[in-house]
This record gives C-alpha cells, structure tokens and sequence, in this order.
C-alpha cells in the first residue's frame, strides 16, 4: 500500500529536510485574492451549487464577518505568529483542467497525476493500490478517485464533496454542518463560507468497508488558502477506516489551511480516522510553512457507536487542532491516540475534547509530544461529563519529551465534571530523553541519533500501533525524518 | 588488549574521586576478575571503561587494542568490540529487544565493513540465541527491559553478549540477584564465546561466580585502586577471609 | 473587566473617606492611591470567553454586591467567643482583626526575641515592611491585590530574625461581626530571616451570618534556608464572598509548606503563587476543600520555577455536595533556566451529587529540558467497593460513606502539625460531614 511516507523512501532522507517542497506546474484557474460575498457566491458558482448550499456560505461569511470584528481570531492557545491578511489570499484556486470534472483517469492532467505519482500516490488503481481507494485533492479540488466503482457495488459512497452535492444532496443537506455548525469558530465559519472541496463517504447499514478510504491533500498554487471540508458518515452497523495524508510545496509566504471534518455514526457504527498531517513546516530558521487550524468533530450519535482519532502530526508551522468527539449514544465510546512534534520554530497546540453526554460513555486519551529545537508544543484537551451521562469513564495520558533546552512542552487539560458517577483519572509527565537509556543503547554500538529515534519512536509505540500497519512504518520514517538534527 | 594506567575518577560536578589511580592490563584471551567490597568503585570502572556520561575521567590513559579510547563516546568504543554487560540494565519502552538487537548488530557490521544481515538471516540467529540463553520467546517481543525481573534481564544482557561477540566483554556484577540455575547459564553462555582473541572482565563482589568461569588473572579492588593481583586462589583467599584485611591496609596508607 | 456604575461609585466614595480618616505616612498614602488607581482603572475581572484566569469564576453577583468599608465600630466581641468559634491557642502569638481593624484587647501576642509580631500600621517606619509590603503581591498584578492595597489600614507582620528557630506559631486572625455586611481588606507580611523556621496561621472567620466580602493579600519572604510552614483556613459563611490573595517570594534552599483548608463561602477564590527565585528551593502546597449548597470555591494554585535544583508539590483533594462547584486551576512554570526541576501537581477530587461540578485544570508549561514534572487528576464517587465492604462487615451506609469521606480528607488534614489547629479543622470536617451527605444522591 502507498501512504505519504512511502515519499520518503523514495527520496533522499539525509539531509533531514522538507522532501516534499517541489511545485507543480500546472495551470490554475484563480478568483482573485481577498474575501467578500461575491467571492462566496463566486465559488458556490464555479461548483455550480444548489441555492441553499450557496444560502447556508453566506450565512456562514456573514457570521465570520461579524467574529472577525467583535472577537478576532481565538487567543487562547500558546501560538504566536504574526496578524493573517485575510484580503491577501485566494479563496479559490482550482487546476484548469479541472473545470471540467475528469470522467476518468485519462482526463486528468498528466502533470497533476505526474506530482501525485512523485508523491507515492500513484492513482493508476494497479496492483500496488490494492487496498486503499484515494481521493486526490489539488488545491481543494477534487482530482481524481480511485476504487469508486468496486465501492459502488457495496452501496458505499466515496467521492470529492462536489460530487457529492450533486448527486447526493439529500446526504449532504441532512449532515453538513450537523457536527460542526457554520457558527461553531472563527476558521470553521471561514471554511463553511469558502470550502471548495473536499471528500465524502457513506456506508450503509451494515456494511464494513473492506479497504481503507483515503484522502490525499496537495497544496501547491502560492498565496492559495486550501479550505477542504470532509464529512464521513457510518449508517447503522457499519465500519471504515479512513485515512488523510498531506504535503505542501516549499514556499517562503505562510499558507492558511482551514479545513474541517465531520464524522458521524449512528447505531453500533465505527469510524476510524488516521491522519499522517506533514504539510510544509516552514525552513529551519521559521520561513514560511503552512497555518493549520482544524476543526475535526465527530459525533457518536448512535448507541454502541465509536469514533477513533489517530494523529502523527509532524507538519505545518502552526498546528491548531482538537479532534473531538461528543459521545451522545449510551454506551459510545471516543479515542484520541496522537504523536505531535514541534521542532525548528514550528508550534503546536493539539489536543481533544471529549464530550460526555450518554450513558455508559467511554474515553480514551493518549497524547504525546516531542519539543526540539526551538519549538513549542502543547496539549490541550477537554474531557466534560454532562450531568445526563451516568458511568462515564475517562482515562487520559499525555506525555512530553524535551530534546534540547530551547523548546517547550506544555500541557493544559481541562476536566469538567457534572455526574457523580463519572469516574475520571488523567496523569501526565514530562521529561528529557534519560541518559541512561541514551548509554545503554550506546554502549551497544548505536550512534547518538539512531538511539535517540529509536527511544523516541518507541516512547511513541502507543499511538503509532494505533495506526493502519502501513501507515505506522511509515510514521516512524517521518518522525525520524522530522527531528533530523535536533540531536547531536 | 585493555591497558589502564593510573586511572582517576570522579561523578561528575562531585569532588570526591572514586577510582584514584588504577591500573591494569589485560591480555587478548585473558580472563580477568575484579573483586572488591562495596563501595570500592568496581561499578564505576565498568561504566568508565564504556565511557558513561555521568562519570569524568581527571586523569590516567585507557587504550583498547593500542587506541587511546578516552575520547570516544559509547557507541563508538563499543563499534571497537567492547560490551558492558549492564548491571541495571535501563529499561526502554515501545523498543522491542528484536530491533534494539538488529540496529546493535546492523551497527557493527557496517563498522566493519560487511552488509547487514537480512531479516530472515537475523531472525534465524537470533532464534537460535534466545533459545540457547533460555530465554522466554515471549519477553522478547516486550518493549525492552521493560517488566523483566532480575534475572531475566541479566540473561537479556547475555543474549546480547552472544549476538554481538565483543573483542572485550566487561560484565558488571552479572551474578547479583541470580540463581544457580541463571548463574550456570551466564557461565556457559561465557565459557563458551572463551577464544584466544577475546577477554573478559568480570566484576563481582562474591566468589561463587568464579566457581563456574574460571579467571586467569584477579584483582582485589579497595578504595579506587587495585591493592593484590594474583591467580585464581586469590578469590579464594576473600571468599574465606573477606575484603577486610585490604580495607584496613588502604585505610593505613 | 467591568465594574457596575453604583459598585464604582460606592468605592470610590469609601476611598475618599478613608484617605480623610487619619493621617497616615507618605509612603502609605502613596501605595493606597497606586492601589486605587489600578483598581479604578481595570475593575472586578470578567468571566468572558478567553479569560482563562476567571474562565470558571463569575463575579457578577460581587459586582452587585456594594459592600462598605466598616468606618464605625464593630460591636463588641466576647474573647471566649473567639475560643469557641475560631482555631485557638494560647500557646500561640494571635493578633485578632474585627472586621478588618486590629483589635489590641483581643490579641495575645508574646513576641520574643528575633521574632517581631505586629499590627502593620503599627510599625509604618520599619524598613522591612517599606522594602516588601506590595513588592510580591503588586498592584498591578490583578483587582484584588489593587483594591486591597487601595484599602490597606490594618494588617499582620511578622519579621524573623535570622537563625530564629524555635518560635510558637504565629496566629492572624480575620472575623467578621453580625450586624453588617461589610468589605473588609485583610493584610499579612512575614519576612523571615535566613535558615529561620516559623509556623504561620491566616484565618478567616465570620461570627454572623450575613454575607460580606473579605479580599485578604499575604505576601511571604523567604531568605535563604528559612523554612515556613504556613497553614490557612477559610470558614466564612456562605453568603460571603471571599478573594484571597497569597504571594510567596523564595529565595535559595528556602522551604515553603502550605496546608490550606477552605469550607466553600458563596464565592470563594484561593489564588497562591509561589516564586522559587533562587536555586534548591522547595514549596508544598496542600488543600483541601469541602462545598455543598450553592457555594463556589475556586483554587487558583501557581508555582514559577525560575531558578534550578528547585522541587514543587501542588496536592489539592475537593468533596463537593449539593449545587456547589468547585475549581482546581493549578499551574506550574518551570523558566529557561530551570534545569533539574522536579515538580509535582495533583488534584483528586470526590463528587456526591448530580447538582455539583468539579472543573480541574492542572497544567505545566516547561522550558527547560533536564526536568521530572507530572501530574494527575481525577473525579470519581465514593469508591463502591470499599463501601460494600465496610457494609458486608456490618458497617451501615451513612456510616461507612462518612468513614471514606474522613479518610479521603485526612490524607490532607493529617498534614496540619500545629495541635490546636488540627483538631480545629478535624472538628470543622465533623461538622460538615452530615451536611456533605444530606446535600448527595
């Protein structure tokens, strides 16, 4: 199978450097930069959009217009960069050949399906593919999907979000925005007025999926902000699990990355989401690099229904996300596994909110975090237990390793308790790698580097095993490749 | 093979040395023991001899194979062929002894010029190395270390000693802790790898392991120096009469 | 930050009037106007979004609340009043303040060589109370210090002498008479010299039953190797508002042991800070809290390590009962050049009943890489198991659910060293037990 680290075989990793930096030259077709309702109703044009989906954007740009003269962007996390133009980006940007919808891979641009290749994403649906259906997304369009017909036969759906609008739309009407209101926070209400792509999947009751689904970002045009919204629904019985991987080009301007993600299940369904988030993270000295402020929700509305958040977070400049999921189904259970890594002057503020509503409801955090360099890294989560959620159970761990002393670890969980019968434990640490462990493994003849990856990605077992067994190789690579000269 | 003169040691940022002007030599094929009561620094040689970060070298010279190794880190004197067989050994959570193993070996072996050996080839070799050390084929797939009573994790150390093949395996009071059944394994495990071009120091504070491996050489370590080389019956000699005799002629001096 | 028209007005007519009372030094007068000013300009915070210090903590009912300054006299209190409502001992030096003034008939104060106990306008020429009082608590620091320095009239001080060892514990003692519902502004400065040691008691009482509003400041300094241990106890009552605040300022291998113990007011707020600003410093900050009916009680516990080899302990346990809710904000910074830090934060917490909440957020911000930090906390019922136990051994309900509940309080209360004071506080936890079980599921 092929996932975005397969990239970094494929490349030369010696230099510890961003490998994905190259920039595709294709023809884009651009609405001009800056945000205003004809841009909104620009890009509801261009996709060519039913009414109320274009209604629901300007009640969304409204909204955000509003919050961004009130409020401003939230303050709360530990991130520091410097005011966002919003005037100065593209909201839409889209490959030429795209306007067309490619009715199959021959009529994708061959320099599109030339960078998805250069990635290891080949979407040739060939022998090495076998498992694995992907939707390509180029700058927030939808490029290609593979495996939709063997899908199809399944009743389940996957396909970019355009499509589904099209042919779809009673899905979409009933659940877009179902977890994540257009008015939920400022990038979210940005993205629900801007979204351009993105993908979507529904499987019907019963059904398991029997490949993984994954989705493939590629952010490529410069001064572009990529606003991708995905929505995953589980009907009765069913199962998936989903994968999302992205790269940027190198690029010295900032590049904004609002995307959302919405998951639901219903009755005794299960999504599973694994993301691999490794968009550009700036150049040593803190150039550049994607500004990644995510919302990702997911709602177990069903009972017996599970949602599981898997994160390696090695990516982005700035990296503002809490997966989160509201655990309204009697005895649904949510999980957080995540690894995030903040080295050179990249920053992260990551975490979950779990929130406790139905009976019997289950929780599990595992979060760690790696500070190097000069970044900073922090978690921050919230587990409340709403006073109608008898027996709720949560069980939190976070941990925090230093790899030299210009770095930060933080950690600021918020517990709220309404139910007597909750019961709630959260423990954290935080430490440098031990030298100890450091000379024995030494001692056996592994260098400095090598000892302290493979203490480091053994610190991280616990949510890298998490992920689909490709995925987790893979994972470790980039996290070596991601702390390349920090130690040492 | 190991040449050590006047070696003086301390903690670092303490005052107090620790080993104060040791010496020894020690020939290739040699086994040599180290006994001496608590305190005496024996552990401290065995780390300082790897090159222990939380230990400074004020003064003296350490040549392994006629290589001044003072200045190398850990890694690269144990690239060199020395192995510490640890007394506490650290434990290391997620890293499987299986990848620890290959990385350590992988390591070694491009040091010295050949390729890596293939999975399967590893695999096979170190199968077979678990079986003959008796460990538990279960442990091993545990993160390393981790959860390992005393003795398994001496045996874990000897499963390395055997999959690596030091030229100078050093073993740091291997026997404490262990049972006769363990400490008869730990000798085979020795006696077995004896060969004319490697050596072994054993450090131990009892006798009773030198029953099983017999030494060529022992020194009676007191107060950071050797105070008596002789022949094997100088075990004997503290198995009998105890450390106090040298203690009391150190403190005199 | 707000301030309601009247609230503000109410203020600064008593700020006026203050200032006219009596003459008071330059310097004084000086601070109390720096307060002022500061308090005018920024008001009671606001529980807004974003606002992570109040995030949990609405002071609105406070805001409307226009609580005086008591400028008349307090009516009488009976010294065996005292004895019986307040931790009491005549083995300790206590100065008592009724109604925020100092009360010189009710005090007992055997101040010995080295150790200076004293009203604090008492002594407005000392050099020391000059050089500390509003250095560690400053008033632009938050409202509260601001409003109690604008206020400052009485107050507790203590100075050790260096090498001091062997002193009784020093007792300050805050009530509040029926009659009025008055703001009262209590202060405390202890200084202590170095490799001194001192036991130091703040306590906050009301005899009466209506609400007031009590906004006390303690600053601690702490010299080289002096050690404190320092225990305070909140029993105001539950119409009360009461916003505490204790700066702790600590120099190299000095030793700070806080046991706090707080019986929920109406609102009620413990914010502590702790600055271990030279090496091998060492603070302990325990706490206990118990709330039922509608209290609130918020612990705003930080520690800065701004310096190495420092160690820190946060140990905070809450049972809560009733509508009550309950805060644990813990915080520890360990700055760049903290190295070999070892810090420790931890806040366990029973809840009895659907109509309370528990909001705990214990967390770490660290900048510097050769540390040992961790953390915990939990919530959780009275554990079943044991109860079951206790009952399959003949133990009833009431009775068992009571046991857990003094055991679970115990590993806090069991710290208190000062005789007196913790029967005191076994007696209070007595008390409240019965009414902590009557307001649970």
């Amino acid at each position: 199978m092929v996932t975005p680290n397969s990239i970094s075989r494929e490349s030369d990793l010696s230099g510890g450097e961003y490998k994905w930096g190259f920039v595709t030259e294709v023809e884009q077709d651009f609405a001009p930069k800056g945000l205003s309702e004809d841009i909104v109703r620009l890009i509801s044009a261009k996709k060519d959009e039913p009414e109320w989906l274009l209604e629901w954007r300007l009640k969304a740009y409204h909204h955000w217009v509003k919050m961004a003269k009130e409020q401003g962007e939230p303050e709360w996390a530990k991130i520091r960069y410097p005011q966002i133009d919003y005037n100065d980006i593209y909201y839409y940007a889209a490959p030429k050949s795209s306007t067309e919808a490619p009715k199959s891979l021959a009529d994708v641009d061959p320099e599109m399906l030339a960078t998805f290749e250069k990635l290891g994403i080949p979407l040739q649906e060939r022998e090495k593919l076998a498992g694995v259906a992907i939707d390509a997304v180029f700058d927030s369009v939808s490029v290609a999907t593979t495996y939709t017909e063997q899908l199809e036969k399944l009743g389940i759906i996957f396909c970019s979000f355009s499509e589904a609008v099209k042919n779809h739309p009673n899905l979409i009407k009933k659940y877009l925005g179902s977890v994540v209101p257009y008015s939920d926070n400022f990038f979210a209400t940005l993205n629900s007025a801007v979204f351009s792509d993105g993908s979507f999947a529904y499987i019907p009751p019963g059904v398991r999926c029997p490949i993984e689904l994954m989705t493939y970002f590629r952010m490529n045009a410069e001064g572009t902000g990529q606003f991708e919204r995905t929505l995953i629904v589980a009907d009765k019985g069913a199962y998936v699990s989903y994968l999302e991987g992205c790269t940027a080009p190198f690029r010295k301007t900032s590049q904004l990355h609002a995307a959302v993600v919405e998951l639901v299940t219903l009755d005794d369904a299960e999504i599973k989401y694994s993301t691999i988030q490794n968009w550009f993270p700036g150049s040593k000295e803190g150039e550049g690099g994607v500004y990644n402020f995510v919302t990702k929700r997911g709602i177990c509305r069903g009972v017996n229904s599970k949602i599981s958040w898997t994160q390696v977070e090695t990516g982005s400049a700035i990296t503002w996300k809490y997966p989160s999921v509201i655990l309204q189904g009697d005895n649904s259970t949510g999980e957080f596994y995540s690894v995030a890594l903040a080295n050179n002057h990249q920053q992260a503020d990551t975490g979950t909110k779990m929130i406790h509503i139905g009976k019997n409801t289950k929780s599990t955090i595992v979060a760690k975090g790696i500070s190097a360099g000069q970044g900073q890294n922090t978690y921050r989560g919230q587990v409340k237990i709403m006073p109608s959620a008898e027996n709720a159970v949560n069980h939190t761990q976070c941990d925090s390793l230093l790899v030299g002393d210009q770095c930060g670890a933080h950690t600021v969980p918020y517990i709220e308790v309404r139910n007597p019968t909750a019961r709630l434990e959260h423990e954290a640490s935080t430490s440098k790698v031990s030298d100890d462990q450091l000379f024995y493994l030494r001692s056996r003849g592994i260098s400095e580097e090598e000892a302290h990856h493979m203490i480091i990605t053994g610190w991280s077992r616990e949510v890298i095993k998490e992920l689909p067994f490709e995925f987790a190789m893979e994972a470790g690579q980039l996290l070596k490749v991601s702390l390349e000269g920090a130690v040492g | 093979m190991l040449q050590v003169t006047d070696l003086h040691a301390s903690v670092v940022d303490a005052d107090e040395e620790i080993l104060k002007g040791l010496s020894l030599s020690i020939g290739a094929g040699e086994v040599h023991a180290i006994m001496g009561p608590n305190g005496s620094g024996k552990s401290t040689f065995a780390n300082v001899l790897l090159g222990r970060p939380d230990y400074v070298v004020n003064s003296g010279v350490v040549t392994f194979e006629d290589e001044d190794i003072l200045e190398l880190f850990p890694d690269q004197r144990a690239l060199r062929g020395m192995f510490l067989a640890f007394q506490y050994p650290a434990e290391i959570p997620g890293v499987r002894p299986w990848q620890f193993l290959k990385a350590a070996l992988d390591a070694r072996r491009e040091y010295a010029g050949e390729k890596p050996l293939s999975v399967r080839d590893f695999s096979k070799l170190f199968d077979d190395k678990v079986e003959a050390v008796g460990i538990d084929p279960d442990l091993v797939k545990r993160s390393l270390n981790e959860g390992f009573s005393g003795g398994e994790k001496k045996r874990n150390e000897m499963l390395q000693l055997e999959m690596l093949e030091p030229r100078l395996a050093i073993l740091d009071e291997t026997d404490s802790g262990l049972d006769v059944d363990a400490l008869r394994i730990v000798a085979e495990g020795v006696n077995s790898l004896r060969s004319p071009d490697r050596s072994f120091l054993i450090v131990t504070h009892y006798q009773r392991l030198l029953n099983y491996i017999k030494p060529d050489v022992v020194h009676i370590l007191v107060d950071g120096r050797i105070v008596e080389t002789g022949g094997p019956e100088l075990a004997m000699t503290v198995e009998n009469s105890g450390y106090e005799q040298y203690i009391k002629a150190a403190v005199a001096d | 930050m707000t301030l309601a028209a009247a609230t503000g007005e109410k203020y600064a007519a008593d700020f006026k009037a203050l200032t006219e009372l009596r003459p008071v030094s330059d310097w004084v007068s000086k601070l109390r106007q720096s307060g002022w000013d500061h308090f005018d300009s920024i008001g009671f915070p606001t529980a807004r979004r974003g606002n992570e210090l109040w995030k949990y903590t609405n002071l609105a009912a406070l805001d409307q609340g226009q609580f005086g300054f008591q400028f008349d006299e307090s009516d009488a209190v009976e010294p065996d009043v005292l004895r019986e409502r307040a931790p009491w001992s005549d083995d300790w030096s206590t100065l008592v303040f009724i109604d925020g003034r100092y009360s010189e008939s009710l005090s007992q104060v055997s101040s010995g060589d080295g150790v200076q106990v004293r009203n604090l306008s008492d002594v407005a020429n000392s050099e020391s109370l000059r050089t500390n009082l509003g250095t560690h608590a400053a008033v632009d620091e938050n409202a509260f210090s601001a409003l109690n320095t604008a206020f400052l009239v009485d107050g507790g001080f203590v100075q050790i002498a260096d090498n001091r060892e062997d002193t009784s514990p020093i007792h300050f003692l805050f009530v509040t008479t029926p009659g009025g519902s008055w703001a009262i502004y209590p202060r405390t400065l202890v200084v202590s010299g170095i490799n001194s040691r001192s036991t130091v008691i703040e306590s906050y009482i009301s005899l009466g039953d209506e609400g007031g509003f009590t906004a006390p400041v303690a600053e601690y300094v702490l010299n080289s190797g002096a050690g404190i241990e320092h225990y305070r106890v909140l029993v105001e009552n539950e119409e009360t508002f009461h916003i505490g605040t204790t700066r702790v300022y600590q120099l190299d291998n000095s030793t700070f042991t806080s046991t706090s113990f707080a019986l929920g007011p109406k609102i009620g707020r413990n914010d502590v800070h702790v600055l271990l600003d030279a090496p091998g410093a060492e603070c302990t900050l325990n706490g206990l809290y118990l709330t039922t009916g509608d209290q609130h009680m918020d612990n705003h516990i930080s520690t800065t390590h701004a310096k190495p080899h420092g160690t820190s302990h946060q140990f905070y346990k809450g049972v809560l009962s009733g509508n009550s809710r309950a805060v644990f904000s813990g915080r520890v910074l360990v700055e760049k050049d903290a190295q070999k830090t070892q810090a420790f934060q931890k806040d366990l917490n029973l809840v009895l009943s659907h109509g309370a909440e528990i909001d705990t957020k214990p967390s770490l911000e660290i900048y510097a890489d050769d540390v040992q930090c961790a953390h915990g906390a939990t919530a959780g019922h009275t554990d079943s198991e044991a109860l079951f136990y206790m009952q399959a051994r003949g133990i009833d309900e009431v009775t068992a659910q009571a046991m857990l509940m003094r055991g679970f309080a115990s590993e806090i209360t069991d710290m208190i060293r000062v005789d007196g004071l913790q029967d005191y506080v076994h007696g209070v936890v007595e008390e409240v037990i019965p009414r902590l079980q009557a307001a649970a599921d």
